[in-house]
């Protein structure tokens, strides 16, 4: 069966790009195919700055007849019927329909339609330029003469050639002709764009294409240049007793800038090491696409030389390019030198920010300190609604300070930590680079001689910042960080900013993931609900209460109410959490009410349970309560008279003392041991329960006749349910 | 001419001798070599050879050298990076021709960059002027490692759509210059290509200016004033666009030059009021989407013109 070749070639395309724009073609073309009645053994994607390449194998050369049948009308029906019939079949006369008969309804017309199949090639080349024409790039623009014309084709940059071949493995293959964006279909291409002599290329199927492109310098398949370019990095770094820093991201995005990768070496002078490796990384990455290296056996310390991809085999054997780049790196390093410097010197204009220092009892005699009396006496806008940076890092030292009194951490420590949390974001260095937010944080703190507790907060009050993240477990970070979290959540609850359906533009499902996953793993026994209500009354109500509304009301009755929803919110995550860590679903909902908000014993007493429920005892229990429940309910309903208190003399039956007994001493057993934390001891002693509860049901009817008897062994029924609610709402778990 | 045979007009010997190869260069491509626009503006764009000129469907083909003024970028000539006052050199076509790229390496090579020894990349960027509603895709173009142009396809300029599309082609001459010359500092490229007594540098004709502009950008500009100035170019921008409108069917529109003129001063103004520091973030946008609304407004009478496509029959 015949293969295609199919490959569109552009100006460069964004490296970002590339990878999905060819998966969208194979899927686009392949779907459409399929869609057309064609089938196919094998498509495969390929891309290079320059070009997106298809080749799919075994197509069939023709799609099948279809063969369909429409029903008409009797043979008896008049005519205006029988003409309707025509006409929507498509026939001219009445003698082109068959005759079917039908026992019931005797005689009736049919039209036997065949749809004929069609050849592949008539497909390929109605089907490529519509692909073209609806392809779904992030950004695409019109170009040259053509975009004068209303409906031009868009594409990613300007297109400029289109090869489409289609034939079979052995024979020749022809171009399926067609015309897309100005540019007729064909059977060339170009190789690379410098070392190649830049003729036409004629190709006639996917070998003899990659082949040549091979020999125009030009490796067709990523991945394989991924590869080229690693092992060459890692040889030319340890040919140097140096080892390549590797960076999957930037691997990817530099093998999407060059068709034929050459990699050279590059070097900077010693003193700009004196910039932290991860500042010289980002420096040397965002700006010059370059990889990094470290000395044979270093962790962290960077060497002076770097890795750049060349998309040539330049003439000299890359000296100038490598000089030239040099030249480019070390321009940006003395900017970033300078950053990491003018971080750790005093600013200008000290004098300005005395208020704000005293306001967080800052020592405007060190760098950090500076940094952040600045961050608030310029009044720097968290959100418009929730105000400043500074009243934010007010909030959370309140609240940070709180916690770490809760959980055994000096809350003096704590403030001072919330207090230069925040202070990085005016560094030069993290206007430069984002993205090391706290980590330049914690540097600058250790240079300015903080405490180490307080440096890790600068940095780890960000965490986790995910499922799979590292969680803090310095109790001063800690604070912090659960500070910093829930004075997040609770100001976007209170001004209704909660995240809906696929949108969360504040991450506020992480923060409450955060949340309980620092309250889990540090074993915190913290009642949310008072941290949040504490939260949220730091917060100015005129500012969050929404406009029209009495700020008196508002905070009597609606601001309790938020708190409550906010709740409710992160018992849904912890919902998630639970089922991610493989709790079952009637379990949790058995263990969590509308009042849990410590998560360390709502967590503790669900994996008591589910240990529980996995014994004989336990699942007998739940049959013995849910019968008890069941008969209570219908009682109930009835009306029927259950007593208040269980009067022992109204006993009849040994079974039923028996249960009674049990019940008060295992219910006397359940308090303490919950009083304890200890559920495993809980669970044992509602295990205890199960045979009494057995017996009683074996062997004592419940419908007494004599109501007196019947009442008290009903209320007899209820202590069981009450016993076993101390532990879990048995009621809520599946048989 | 011939470059090469004057040793110090070698391209990379003078940074005159860059300006005229480039000149040489794309007027054999059959572009009109143009010269600088006479008034301040912050980049070789806002010259109406593209800005308006890129309206409409009209074909065009332009190069010159613009100087561009930045006031926020002045550093007293401390900097041997920086400039509040340096030149572009631009390039339009409209439409791009199809060998628009070949066309612009075929520049670097005349101007000594040989694309077999050093590292040429297109790498993505996306390029916007929000004061000029205008934005297009292209690439910054490398030269090992350091941006040496900006090439843009053009989508949309004055608010409108570009039918056809033009190409857009800057080079910042003086990083170019420093490259081909292996100069590390602005100041000391060579201008004329001589040397000894006779040779003249880039610091002898701009540092004093740099300077003292540096002074004006940051300390001396009379904000009142300027603020004034805003206005004023704001109304009488205004006011000559109203006053050149067509006055019935088929009429074309009068006075769309020297409107846009006033245009490019509030652009301008705008700038050195930011430089002084006297504009807040707020503010700050709101200045920008009144300069695009005169830019607009301009764009809108330009397609009311001859130059802008009234009475244009396509070939």
């Amino acid at each position: 069966m015949p293969d295609l070749l199919l490959e569109l070639r552009s100006e460069e395309i964004p490296a970002r790009m590339q990878r999905k724009a060819a998966a969208d073609l194979k899927k686009l073309i392949t779907d459409g195919l399929v869609e057309a009645g064609l089938t196919y053994e094998a498509a495969r994607e390929y891309w290079t700055p320059r070009r997106l390449t298809l080749d799919i194998r075994n197509l069939s050369a023709r799609s099948k007849d279809v063969r369909e049948e429409i029903k008409g009308p009797s043979t008896k029906a008049p005519e205006q019927a029988i003409q309707g019939f025509l006409r929507k079949a498509g026939l001219s006369d009445v003698s082109q329909a068959h005759v079917h008969s039908d026992p019931k309804k005797g005689d009736f017309y049919v039209a036997h339609l065949v749809k004929p199949g069609r050849d592949a090639e008539e497909i390929i080349s109605e089907l490529v330029p519509q692909v073209i024409r609806n392809f779904p790039w992030p950004k695409s623009m019109r170009w040259g003469k053509e975009s004068a014309k209303p409906g031009a084709v868009r594409w990613v940059r300007p297109l400029q050639s289109i090869l489409c071949l289609y034939g079979p493995e052995t024979e020749e293959t022809k171009v399926i002709e067609f015309e897309a964006g100005g540019v007729r279909s064909g059977n060339t291409t170009v190789g690379h764009r410098f070392m190649s002599d830049g003729q036409p290329i004629t190709v006639r199927r996917f070998d003899d294409y990659v082949e040549k492109l091979e020999k125009a310098f030009v490796v067709l398949d990523a991945e394989r240049r991924k590869e080229m370019i690693l092992s060459d990095a890692r040889n030319l770094a340890f040919a140097s007793g140096l080892e390549l820093v590797e960076d999957e991201g930037l691997l990817e995005e530099v093998s999407g800038l060059v068709e034929w990768p050459v990699v050279l070496m590059g070097e900077f002078e010693e003193e700009f090491l004196a910039i932290p490796p991860e500042v010289i990384r980002l420096t040397i990455r965002a700006n010059q696409k370059c990889f990094v290296t470290r000395p044979s056996g270093e962790a962290e310390k960077l060497s002076n030389k770097f890795i750049l991809i060349s998309n040539i085999a330049a003439k000299d054997g890359g000296k100038e390019i490598a000089f030239g780049n040099g030249k480019v790196v070390r321009a940006r390093l003395s900017d970033a030198l300078y950053f990491w410097h003018t971080d750790q010197g005093n600013l200008p204009d000290l004098d300005k920010l005395v208020a704000s220092a005293e306001k967080f009892g800052l020592d405007l005699t060190k760098p950090l300190d500076q940094r952040m009396a600045r961050l608030d006496a310029l009044n720097v806008t968290f959100h418009a609604k929730l105000g400043s940076q500074g009243a934010r890092v007010e909030r959370i030292r309140g609240l940070a300070t709180h916690i770490a009194s809760l959980i055994g951490a000096d809350p003096a420590l704590a403030a001072r930590a919330a207090v230069l949390a925040k202070a990085d974001l005016q560094t030069e260095v993290v206007g430069e680079f984002p993205e090391l937010q706290g980590a330049m944080g914690r540097k600058y703190a250790l240079l300015q001689g903080e405490d180490a507790s307080v440096a890790a907060a600068c940095e780890e009050h960000y965490k986790p910042q995910g499922p799979s993240d590292f969680v803090p477990k310095d109790k001063i970070a800690v604070a912090v960080a659960l500070a910093d979290k829930l004075d997040t959540l609770t100001g976007f609850w209170l001004i209704n900013e909660k995240p809906t359906g696929s949108k969360d533009p504040y991450a506020l499902r992480r923060a409450a993931l955060g949340v309980i996953r620092l309250i889990l793993e540090n074993d915190l026994r913290i009642n949310l609900l008072d941290m949040m209500k504490k939260s949220s009354e730091s917060y100015e109500p005129e500012k969050v209460c929404p406009e029209g509304q009495d700020v008196q009301a508002w905070i009597l009755h609606t601001r309790d109410e938020i708190v409550r929803d906010l709740l409710a919110f992160i018992h849904d995550r912890f919902r998630v959490y639970l089922r991610d860590e493989g709790a079952r679903h009637d379990a949790i909902d058995a263990v969590l009410n509308a009042d849990t908000d410590n998560l360390l014993l709502a967590a503790r007493r669900l994996e008591a349970l589910i240990v529980f429920l996995d014994t004989e005892d336990g699942q007998n229990l739940i049959t013995g309560t849910k019968r008890a429940a069941n008969i209570l309910a219908a009682e109930e309903k009835k009306g029927t008279a259950i007593a208040a208190e269980i009067d022992p003399a109204l006993f009849t039956e040994e079974e039923e003392r028996a249960l009674f007994a049990a019940i008060t001493s295992s219910r006397a057993d359940v308090e303490s041991s919950i009083a304890r934390e200890d559920f495993s001891g809980a669970m044992r002693a509602l295990a205890a329960l199960r045979g009494p509860v057995d017996t009683f049901f074996e062997k004592v009817l419940v419908n007494d006749e004599n109501e007196k008897v019947r009442s008290n062994r009903l209320a007899l029924l209820t202590k069981i349910r009450e016993a076993t609610g101390e532990v879990a709402d048995f009621g809520k778990l599946a048989g | 001419m011939d470059a090469k045979t004057h040793s110090h007009m070698d391209p990379t010997r003078s940074f005159q001798g860059l300006i005229l190869t480039l000149h040489n260069y794309w007027a054999e491509k059959g572009c009109v070599i143009l010269q600088p626009y006479d008034m301040e503006v912050g980049a070789g764009t806002f010259h109406p050879a593209t800005t308006l000129r890129a309206l409409g469907p009209r074909p065009w083909k332009a190069a010159y050298v613009q100087p561009s003024r930045r006031p926020k970028d002045g550093r007293y000539g401390e900097n041997p990076n920086r400039l509040q006052h340096y030149y572009q050199y631009q390039v339009i076509l409209k439409p791009n021709p199809s060998n628009l790229q070949e066309l612009y390496l075929g520049s670097l090579a005349a101007i000594g960059i040989d694309p077999m020894l050093h590292d040429i990349r297109f790498v993505e960027d996306d390029w916007e002027s929000p004061t000029l509603g205008a934005w297009g895709l292209g690439w910054e173009c490398w030269c090992d490692g350091m941006e040496v142009s900006q090439f843009t396809y053009f989508q949309q300029v004055c608010g409108i759509e570009c039918a056809p599309v033009a190409g857009e082609l800057t080079y910042g001459l003086e990083r170019l210059a420093m490259y081909v010359q292996g100069v590390d500092n602005v100041y000391d490229l060579n201008f004329n290509g001589l040397e000894g007594p006779e040779k003249v540098t880039y610091g002898d004709v701009f540092l004093q200016a740099e300077q003292e502009y540096s002074r004006f950008n940051f300390e001396y500009a009379d904000t009142a004033l300027l603020f004034q100035h805003f206005q004023d170019a704001e109304k009488e921008c205004r006011h000559l666009l109203a006053a050149g409108q067509p006055q019935k069917e088929g009429d074309i529109h009068k006075l769309v030059f020297p409107a846009y003129d006033q245009c490019i001063k509030a652009s301008h103004v705008f700038n050195l009021l930011d430089a002084r520091g006297v504009i807040s973030v707020t503010e700050r946008q709101s200045y920008i989407l009144r300069v695009r609304e005169l830019a607009k407004a301009c764009g809108e009478a330009f397609l009311l013109t001859e130059a802008g496509g009234a009475n244009f029959e396509a070939a």
